[in-house]
C-alpha cells in the first residue's frame, strides 16, 4: 500500500498534477482502490460515488491540459482533482444523504450544500459520503444507524465522532481531505483519535446552507486533512459569506496557507495560554506527557507560555447538553414523514403516522436528546434550564474573552484519552463527558483546531489550539509549529494487514 | 423532584415519540440522570448576566427582493413518501363519521 499516490499531501499532488506526473483520474482511481481494499474493514463510507468521481476527474483532467497548454497554471483551481469525502449530513444533489439515520435512509437531496458547491468549483472530487453518529449526536460513530466505523490505527477502537467516517477516510488514505461538522467537538475528537488535522472554524465562517441542522447556534462545518497546510487550503475554499445562510459572516477570508507556512519559521512573539482547568487531573498520563512535551517544544520555538484560567468551564458539558438538545428537539421536529424521509406504514391518521415514523426512524441516542431538549424547553422548565444555560453560556464566553486578553491563543489536549475500545463507554453521561475539552469552542463560537502531537502506545494524541473569533490564522500558525515539532513521533497508521 | 414514567410519557407524546413501557422506564431513568447532572447549573450565580442565544449578533440581514429560481415542484416532491399530482399526500387528518 506504500505506493498510494494519496500518501502525498494536497499541495504536493497539485505540483505533480501541473508537472504531468499524476492526473485527476489517477488520484480518483487511487482513492477508489483504497476504499475497495480497506473500507470493508474500516467502514468509513456509507455511500461511494465511483461513477460520479470518475466523470468529475475526466472534466478536471481536461482543465489541467488546458491550463498547462496555455501556461496559465493559476487558472487551475486550488483543489483540482483532489479526492474528498463528505460527512453524510452534508447535502449533495442527486447523491443520497442520510445523516446516518433510518429516517433519511433513502433521501436524495434536490440541491447541494454551499460548501459542496465551493469545493467542486475549486476542482475537488467527491468520492463518497462518510459515516457519522446519527444526526451527528455522539462521540464515537457507534450511534450510526448503519454500521460502526473502526479506527484505522486499531480496528478494535472507535474513530471518535461524530465525524468518525471523515477522519478515518483521511487517516487511511481513502481521501486526501474530508469535510466534517462540529457541534461539540465532532471534527476535532475524531481528528485526535485518527491522527488527522481537524478544524472547527469560527461560528459563521463557513456557510451551513444545505447542512443538516443539529444545534443551530453551535453547528460549524470544518475541514479534516492529513496535515496543517492541507487543512488551511481546504478552509480557504470553504469559507466566506453565503447569501443563502443569513448567519454566515461577511468577514473577508484571509490567506490561511500563508499563516500555516509562517508557523514553520518559529513562534517568536506568540503568547500561548495554558488554562489551569484544562490541565487538571483526569487526563490519561500518556496524553498529558505528550501534550506537555509539545508545549515545551513550542516554548523552544519562541512562544511564551502564559497561565490563564477559565473558571466556568466546568459547567460547559451541562450547558451544552441543554442548549444542544433544546436546539435539536426543535430542528428535528421537521422529520414528520410528510415531505421526505421515512413514513411508517399502517397508521390511518396523520398524528399516529408522524409519531410512528419518528419512533421507527430515530435511534435511541437521538430520541434521548429530543426528550432532554423538550424538557429544557417546556413551559415549566424553560427558566430553570434553557434560560439558565444561556446565561452560563455568557459566563463561559466571558472567561474565554478574558483569557484571550492575556494570550493570542490557548491550548489543551483534544481529549483526555487516546481512542478507546468499541463498546467501552456505555453510559450516556460518561459519553457526553468525552467532549469536555472541545465543547467550550462551540459555546463561545471561537475557532479551535486539533493537530496530532505524537503517539502514546501506538495511538495518536491530539493537541488543541483555541483562538479568538476569526483567529484561524493564529491557529494555523501554531498548529504548523506543533506539526513540525512532532514530526519525529508521527507516522501513518499501518494498514498492510488488510 | 424527578420525572415519573407518566411524566416522561407526556414529554414523549409532545415530542411525537411513542415508547413501549419498557423503553419508557429506561428513558425516564436516563432523563433523571441527565437532569441531576445539569442541575449543577443552579449553583452558578447568573444575577445580571444576559442570556447568550447565539455567537454573533447579526440582526436584520436583508437581501434585495428579487425573484430567483427556487426548487421546482418536481424536485420538491421527489422525496415525498406519498403524493397526489403536485401535492404531498398524508393520511386522514380529521376523523371520519364512521368512527363516531
Amino acid at each position: 500500500m506504500s505506493e498510494n499516490v494519496l500518501d502525498l499531501s494536497v499541495h504536493e499532488l497539485r505540483r505533480k498534477l501541473l508537472q504531468g506526473q499524476v492526473t485527476a483520474a489517477d488520484m480518483v482511481d487511487a482513492a477508489l482502490k483504497r476504499i475497495e481494499a480497506l473500507d470493508g474493514a474500516i467502514g468509513a463510507f456509507i455511500t461511494v460515488d465511483a461513477e460520479g468521481a470518475r466523470v468529475a476527474a475526466e472534466k478536471v483532467d481536461r482543465m489541467v491540459t488546458e491550463a498547462v497548454r496555455s501556461g496559465d497554471e493559476k487558472a487551475l483551481p486550488p483543489l483540482a482533482g483532489i479526492p474528498v469525502a463528505l460527512k453524510d449530513n452534508i447535502c449533495t444533489r442527486g447523491l443520497r444523504t442520510t445523516a446516518s439515520s433510518r429516517i433519511l435512509e433513502s433521501f436524495v437531496p434536490p440541491y447541494s450544500a454551499t460548501v459542496v458547491e465551493k469545493l467542486q468549483s475549486a476542482g475537488a472530487i467527491v468520492v463518497g459520503k462518510t459515516n457519522l453518529d446519527e444526526f451527528a449526536m455522539g462521540s464515537t460513530t457507534e450511534s450510526s444507524a448503519f454500521h460502526t466505523t473502526r479506527n484505522p490505527w486499531d480496528l478494535e477502537r472507535v474513530p471518535g465522532g461524530s465525524s468518525g467516517g471523515s477522519a478515518a477516510a483521511v487517516a487511511a488514505g481513502m481521501a486526501s481531505a474530508a469535510v466534517g461538522t462540529d457541534t461539540g467537538g465532532s471534527v476535532r475528537l475524531p481528528s485526535a483519535f485518527c491522527g488527522t488535522v481537524g478544524l472547527k472554524p469560527t461560528y459563521a465562517r463557513v456557510s451551513r446552507y444545505g447542512v443538516i441542522s443539529y444545534g443551530s447556534s453551535l453547528d460549524c462545518v470544518g475541514p479534516i486533512a492529513g496535515n496543517v497546510l492541507d487543512c488551511a487550503i481546504m478552509l480557504g475554499v470553504m469559507a466566506g459569506l453565503d447569501p443563502r445562510d443569513a448567519t454566515s459572516s461577511p468577514e473577508p477570508v484571509p490567506d490561511y496557507v500563508e499563516s500555516a507556512r509562517s508557523g514553520l519559521d518559529g513562534l517568536q512573539g506568540v503568547r500561548i495560554g495554558v488554562p489551569a482547568e484544562f490541565f487538571a487531573p483526569g487526563i490519561a498520563s500518556g496524553v498529558r506527557e505528550t501534550v506537555e512535551r509539545t508545549l515545551h517544544r513550542l516554548e523552544e520555538a519562541g512562544a511564551e507560555l502564559v497561565d490563564v484560567s477559565l473558571p466556568h468551564v466546568e459547567y460547559s458539558v451541562a450547558v451544552y447538553y441543554l442548549v444542544a438538545t433544546a436546539e435539536a428537539s426543535s430542528n428535528l421536529a421537521r422529520y414528520d414523514g410528510v415531505r421526505y424521509g421515512l413514513r411508517a406504514e399502517g397508521k390511518d391518521d396523520v398524528g399516529s403516522t408522524i409519531a410512528a415514523s419518528r419512533t421507527e426512524g430515530f435511534g435511541q441516542e437521538v430520541q434521548r436528546r429530543i426528550l432532554l431538549g423538550s424538557h429544557a424547553l417546556s413551559a415549566g422548565n424553560y427558566a430553570a434550564y434553557f434560560d439558565k444555560a444561556m446565561r452560563v453560556r455568557t459566563l463561559i464566553r466571558r472567561d474565554i474573552e478574558a483569557a484571550l486578553e492575556k494570550c493570542d491563543c490557548f491550548v489543551s489536549p483534544t481529549s483526555s484519552t487516546t481512542a478507546f475500545k468499541i463498546g467501552e463507554v456505555r453510559d450516556p453521561l460518561a459519553m457526553y463527558l468525552q467532549d469536555i475539552y472541545t465543547i467550550v469552542a462551540n459555546l463561545a463560537g471561537v475557532p479551535a483546531i486539533s493537530v496530532p502531537c505524537g503517539l502514546h502506545q501506538g495511538l495518536p494524541v491530539g493537541f488543541q489550539v483555541f483562538g479568538p473569533m476569526f483567529g484561524e490564522p493564529t491557529l494555523f500558525r501554531v498548529a504548523a509549529a506543533v506539526e513540525q515539532a512532532s514530526a519525529g513521533e508521527m507516522r501513518r497508521p499501518k494498514l498492510e494487514v488488510m | 423532584m424527578g420525572y415519573t414514567v407518566d411524566d416522561a410519557k407526556l414529554l414523549a407524546d409532545r415530542a411525537k415519540l411513542r415508547f413501549s413501557r419498557e423503553q419508557l422506564e429506561k428513558a425516564t431513568q436516563e432523563l433523571n440522570d441527565m437532569i441531576r447532572y445539569v442541575d449543577q447549573l443552579a449553583h452558578v450565580d447568573t444575577e445580571g448576566v444576559p442570556p447568550m442565544s447565539h455567537p454573533h449578533s447579526f440582526a436584520n440581514v436583508w437581501r434585495d427582493d428579487e425573484p430567483k429560481e427556487g426548487l421546482s415542484a418536481e424536485d420538491a416532491l421527489a422525496n415525498a413518501p406519498d403524493r397526489h399530482g403536485q401535492f404531498f399526500r398524508v393520511p386522514r387528518i380529521i376523523a371520519g363519521e364512521e368512527e363516531g
